[in-house]
């Protein structure tokens, strides 16, 4: 029971502003809002805030600037200058937010933004891959996979074009702004489309190594990528394979799968409960769609298994990973780390993160009560 | 000869919903001579190399009439005109909507409303990256033109300066619940698509051979840097006397005293 009785909204959701608790709270690293000292390492060339600004006062520019794990854009300038002409860049007016525009002010004639016409925009992307060129697009999540859905499904899945969307600010990275710009249900929705390929890469890094790994696979696939304020997992590229993983922690008494945002808050969960005398492993899931069935074999044999993801748990990747237990009869206790069946609530992303248990602490939790709940009762 | 051609169209859409039990006559018959001046006079394609690179590019927006195209593909040589006799019949490459991955001809995969002008805007995008002289037609119903995505894809085939697409919408009237313009009004279309930033093109008898010919021509070579709408004044279900003009015909089936009526006026007609 909980200790209080929280104020609600009209729709049951706890609403947060009548509590303190949350607001001394500070940034987790890597996901920090603006700060003077931050404001110095971005590029302001194009920003219209200038010296004589107060020095919390920030643009677009500065905003933009601090998405970093968004590298989209720097990765296909590599990988044009490397030889890869056919790669053209469709974006729905978010090349900036996406960070795609700097590709389109080094090769403008193959970036195509198509202004706030998502559909549009998918459809003319499978026109594209049918005169042999290789498109990329990348656009908000909740726009592309949720608007686009059955352009998607019709256009680019079912006629199997090497179409490759890079879908930003999944989940509720978008905090305040709103349930609106929350997207959730991406994954239980693409996860259904056959033909399509699902990852998620989980920070700059990934997201260079996915593009460069997979850019001239002759299937479509989908890049489930955050707001680009993520903390750093990667410091090196890697083989990002379809049907494949990364363990990055070992541990006995327990296994977190975990993808995107949360592969950091593992990471941290699995130094909290190192403290604690818990081992855990930690494994990156970036391939949602075909799955990796080893790691979860494995965790199987190993203890109780927890699924992370910023994203609804109804459909998303912890149903993945049920559906391979479940397939491969491994009778193991899942436990589901995401968003609620339901909409949810706004507010800064520090403190939703921490409001729906996807921090380190969130995580080390369910960790904790999954143990609790495989101990035998005397 | 392509008189001869639109006649095909009508006789093979008949017997080939005679397979199936159902069918699309009205869209079919609407758009024969259209087609038919298409793929006999105009469209650069070559049937012994349907992937070739520079062939020009035609997708239907309304797809639901491709039973009006697999005759014609069948007859160029796209692939063997036994497949017709397969239509809709389990595993056939033909069914209702036309499917890229199975039939040979076939440059895009529709079925969904309003979605292959946009495909055809990213062709037409494509074959100018590729410095192709490949052009984009994509044939449209004119209860099409209730979607917003035609809209989406109006706006940046002006935008990216399109003189190498061409829409053409097929006018005859009828959508799946009535008159089109009844539905959802979607006239004055000359307006819009002008409106738009695309040149205009009325062809006020889609079913006159030469008046479709010289429309057709018009449209695919205005190289003035607007891609071009022609505006297709056609009659549902033309060229079997119960079918023209009415919404009732755009989808059924005719038993075999019925298609022997509907056989002999298709013959007898003098369309074009």
């Amino acid at each position: 029971m909980p200790r209080s009785t929280p104020a609600t909204s009209a729709e049951g959701n706890e609403i947060m502003s009548q509590t303190n608790k949350y607001r001394a709270h500070p940034p987790a690293p890597g996901m920090a809002y603006m700060s003077a000292e931050l404001k110095q390492t971005i590029d302001l060339t194009e920003s219209t805030v200038t010296d004589d600004f107060d020095e919390r006062s920030w643009d677009m520019v500065v905003s933009l600037g601090l998405s970093r794990q968004l590298t989209t854009g720097k990765t296909l300038i590599e990988l044009a200058g490397e030889g890869h002409d056919d790669i053209v860049v469709c974006t729905a007016d978010l090349g900036r937010p996406t960070q795609v525009i700097d590709f389109g002010k080094a090769y403008p004639e193959r970036y195509f933004n198509f202004g706030i016409a998502e559909r549009n925009m998918i459809g003319a992307a499978a026109g594209l891959a049918t005169m042999g060129l290789t498109p990329v697009i990348s656009n908000y999540s909740f726009f592309l996979a949720l608007m686009g859905v059955e352009n998607i499904r019709n256009d680019i899945c079912y006629t199997h074009l090497p179409v490759k969307m890079v879908g930003t600010h999944s989940g509720i990275a978008m905090g305040f702004y709103g349930t609106s710009h929350h997207c959730c249900e991406d994954i239980g929705a693409l996860r259904a489309i056959p033909n399509l390929i699902l990852m998620a890469p989980c920070d700059g890094t990934a997201l260079t190594s996915a593009l460069r790994s997979q850019i001239k696979h002759p299937a479509p696939i989908y890049f489930r990528a955050g707001r680009g304020r993520e903390a750093v997992v990667y410091d090196s590229p890697f083989d990002f394979r379809i049907g494949g993983s990364n363990t990055l922690r070992e541990g006995r008494h327990a296994t977190v799968l975990a993808i995107g945002n949360l592969v950091k808050a593992s990471l941290d969960a699995h130094d909290i409960l190192a403290r604690e005398g818990i081992g855990l492993t930690v494994v990156d899931m970036y391939s949602i769609r075909p799955i990796d069935r080893e790691p979860i074999r494995a965790a199987a044999r190993r203890g109780p298994i927890i699924s992370a993801e910023e994203a609804n748990v109804t459909g998303g990747f912890g149903a993945a990973v049920a559906e391979v237990i479940v397939d491969e009869g491994l009778g193991v206790r899942l436990t589901k780390v995401g968003m609620p069946d339901a909409y949810s609530v706004l507010g800064p992303p520090t403190h939703l993160y921490r409001h729906y248990g996807l921090d380190g602490e969130g995580v080390a939790a369910a960790v904790r009560k999954a143990l609790d709940a495989a101990r035998p009762t005397a | 000869m392509v008189k001869d051609k639109a006649r095909l169209i009508r006789r093979e859409t008949v017997r080939l919903t005679d397979i199936c039990g159902s069918g699309h006559y009205g869209s079919a018959f609407s758009m024969a001579e259209i087609v038919a001046v298409l793929y006999y006079q105009l469209l650069h394609v070559d049937p012994g190399r349907p992937k070739w690179a520079d062939r020009d590019r035609f997708t239907m927006g309304k797809g639901h009439a491709a039973i009006g195209l697999f005759p014609v593909l069948a007859d160029q040589g796209f692939f063997p005109e036994a497949w017709l006799d397969s239509y809709s019949r389990m595993g056939s490459p033909l069914g209702d909507h036309p499917e890229m991955k199975k039939t040979p001809g076939i440059d895009f995969s529709s079925g969904s409303i309003g979605h292959n002008l946009s495909v055809s805007v990213g062709m037409a995008l494509g074959a100018r990256l590729n410095k192709s002289p490949a052009r984009a037609v994509c044939l449209m119903g004119d209860g099409e033109q209730n979607e917003g995505q035609i809209w989406e894809a109006a706006m940046a085939a002006s935008h990216y300066r399109l003189d190498n697409l061409v829409g053409i919408v097929d006018i005859n009237g009828a959508g799946s619940d009535g008159v089109a313009q009844e539905t959802l009004r979607s006239e004055p279309l000359k307006d819009k698509w002008q409106a738009f930033g695309w040149n205009v093109v009325v062809l006020e008898d889609g079913h006159d051979i030469d008046q479709t010919f010289d429309a057709l021509n018009r449209a695919l070579n205005a190289p003035n840097g607007k891609p071009t709408c022609v505006l297709a004044y056609t009659v549902a279900g033309k060229g079997v006397s119960f079918m023209e003009g009415t919404w009732q015909w755009h989808l059924g089936f005719l038993g075999p005293k019925d298609i022997a009526r509907a056989y002999a006026e298709i013959d007898a007609g003098d369309i074009g």
